[in-house]
């Protein structure tokens, strides 16, 4: 079989198009790099989502912690502290099996005891908590002299919010926020693998790279290409991030433009 | 009393029940969880400690290599390395004892999808009981861990000792001091305070990584969560009870919550009595307001 036929069977293996049986023997190289690539649309899936809605929530969530209201103040605070103080993995866990038990009474849950939906949930509410962080952080650094430029030139309520604080905000928490989303892409690797069925397997990358581990018990072959997929994955990330970044940061002389740079990580 | 449970009031049933020989295998891992991080972190700070010091070394291979394993913190899931490293951990110990002793042995290890080496070479041996697998399980997980979040550490110290002021260091050779000398009576006392942070972020970073023990094959929390609260009906048990899971779950949950927040408040104290008195923002800080 050609390399080209294994493409086109197995390309979309992880959706559930082309080949249903997975490879069993005499797995070649071919093989591995194209059922891996295919988990990767998994991985894809879940990170562009959540760091799309994650943004959205985590602006609230930082807002919230910033706000003179003490309720939303304390919820956000504990939403925050349950976030990134419990580990994903066990989030997961107890998002499926909180999920399985709803279903009994809510049949429209059920929608969430598949991976694509509620692990997509637990992302989405997970990179809110740390990002809603990193924002927060950036909302407190906001210059004074900026507030204060802005409420002299007559900057009210949203315009004032949307035009002055908001941009200043993404752009310094900018080179924190892309190391953030850089390891939101690396912990969708955790969602087969707690709790949440891989249906008919189809799963995501490291799923593929740990089923041919497993049947070649050969670990050599299958995780450097893995690592391979994501190295290349965030090389795309910053990429695209060092764009948002440039233009977040247009009207900066040059020498003062924060260059990104890829921190040490934030595992959760 | 725990003899006929079907017989007792809610609240000594649910007593009895967390009390069963399987509840106190979850406690005890616990103690396995718990085991694992105080062992771990040393070790971990020592590789990492290993690490920074050689991507610093003037041997160009050496700062190759230690520049090479800080690296590889970046880039790639790291529960892709647990899942690597205890598989390849396992096959390199296996590889070297059957080179060791059975240098006559005519196959080649790997045949197929195959990975053979001679009946002596095993680890751990066949015959052995079952707590040596255990333990031997658990040790490749310590070893992957140590690997692992020593790459972390590395990055965290290898920053921590270029933020020591170069003057420090310039004086040191001023005064004669070999460059060994320089390195652990100038640079290696004055760097903690600049880990410090780092190291107390790699240390909530480790404790959020415990629940991947699961994935290495121990039989710590994740996995008694998983067996105790699955549903039991009365054939199989004398505490029959529905899918509590979620209320395992919720246990532990709970249980890394506090945690971590205990964790926070007492570095958090540890920070300040090490700041106390540097010449930093924060020593400065600490003088203005006292």
């Amino acid at each position: 079989m050609s390399c080209w036929e294994t493409l086109a069977d197995y390309g979309l293996r992880s959706l559930g198009y082309g080949e249903r049986l997975l490879p069993r023997d005499e797995l070649t190289i071919c093989q591995q790099v194209v059922l891996i690539g295919s988990g990767m649309l998994w991985n894809i899936y879940f990170g562009v989502l959540s760091v799309i809605v994650g943004f959205m929530l985590a602006t609230a969530v930082a807002l919230g912690k910033a706000s003179q209201s003490a309720l939303w103040r304390k919820l956000s605070e504990w939403f925050i502290f349950l976030f990134r103080g419990s580990p994903l993995f066990i989030q997961f866990f107890f998002a499926y099996f909180l999920f399985l038990s709803l279903k009994s009474s809510f049949p429209a849950a059920s929608v969430f005891t598949s991976a694509w939906s509620g692990a997509l949930v637990v992302l989405i509410l997970n990179t809110a908590a740390y990002s809603g962080e990193i924002f927060y952080g950036a909302l407190m650094s906001v210059p004074k002299g900026d507030i204060e430029a802005a409420d002299a030139y007559g900057f009210k309520g949203w315009s004032k919010f949307r035009k002055i604080t908001w941009p200043t905000m993404l752009r310094l928490a900018w080179p924190a926020y892309t190391n953030e989303a850089i390891f939101l892409f690396h912990a969708t690797t955790l969602v087969f693998f707690s709790g949440f069925p891989a249906r008919q397997q189809q799963g995501d990358a490291l799923y593929y790279a740990s089923y041919f581990a497993d049947k070649t018990f050969n670990p050599f072959i299958p995780y450097p290409i893995l690592a391979g997929y994501f190295i290349l994955l965030t090389l795309i990330i910053i990429t695209l991030f060092g764009i948002v970044n440039r233009r977040l940061n247009r009207h900066l002389p040059q020498n003062d433009r924060p260059r990104l740079k890829l921190k040490p990580r934030l595992l959760r | 009393m725990c003899t006929d449970p079907s017989q007792l009031d809610q609240f000594s049933w649910l007593a009895c029940y967390l009390t069963t020989p399987k509840h106190m295998a979850l406690y005890w891992s616990v103690g396995t969880v718990l085991s694992l991080l105080a062992i771990t972190a040393p070790a971990a700070l020592l590789f990492g400690f290993g690490g920074a010091t050689s991507a610093r070394s003037r041997i160009t291979p050496l700062r190759w290599f230690g520049k090479g394993y800080i690296a590889i913190v970046r880039g790639v899931p790291d529960i892709a390395f647990f899942l690597f490293f205890v598989i390849a951990l396992d096959q390199g110990f296996e590889w070297i004892r059957h080179q060791v002793k059975c240098p006559d042995w005519p196959d080649p290890i790997r045949q197929g999808n195959d990975f053979i080496v001679c009946a002596a070479a095993k680890m751990p041996l066949g015959t052995a009981p079952q707590w040596v697998h255990e333990t031997y399980g658990f040790f490749l997980a310590v070893l992957t861990f140590a690997i692992v979040f020593g790459a972390f550490a590395a990055n965290v110290l290898y920053g921590a000792m270029r933020s020591v002021p170069h003057a420090q260091l310039e004086t040191a050779a001023a005064y004669g001091m070999t460059p060994r000398q320089t390195f652990w009576r100038i640079l290696v006392p004055q760097m903690w305070v600049y880990a410090l942070p780092g190291l107390g972020n790699l240390w909530m970073v480790l404790i959020k990584a415990t629940p991947l023990l699961f994935l290495l094959g121990v039989e710590d929390i994740v996995y008694w969560a998983r067996e105790l609260g699955g549903a039991k009906t009365a054939r199989f048990t004398d505490y029959p009870h529905a899918d509590w899971r979620m209320w395992y779950f919720f246990g532990l949950l709970v249980f890394y919550l506090l945690f971590t927040r205990v964790s926070e408040v007492v570095l958090d104290r540890l920070m300040k009595r090490l700041t106390h008195g540097q010449a930093t923002v924060g020593g400065e800080a600490q003088r203005k307001a006292a």
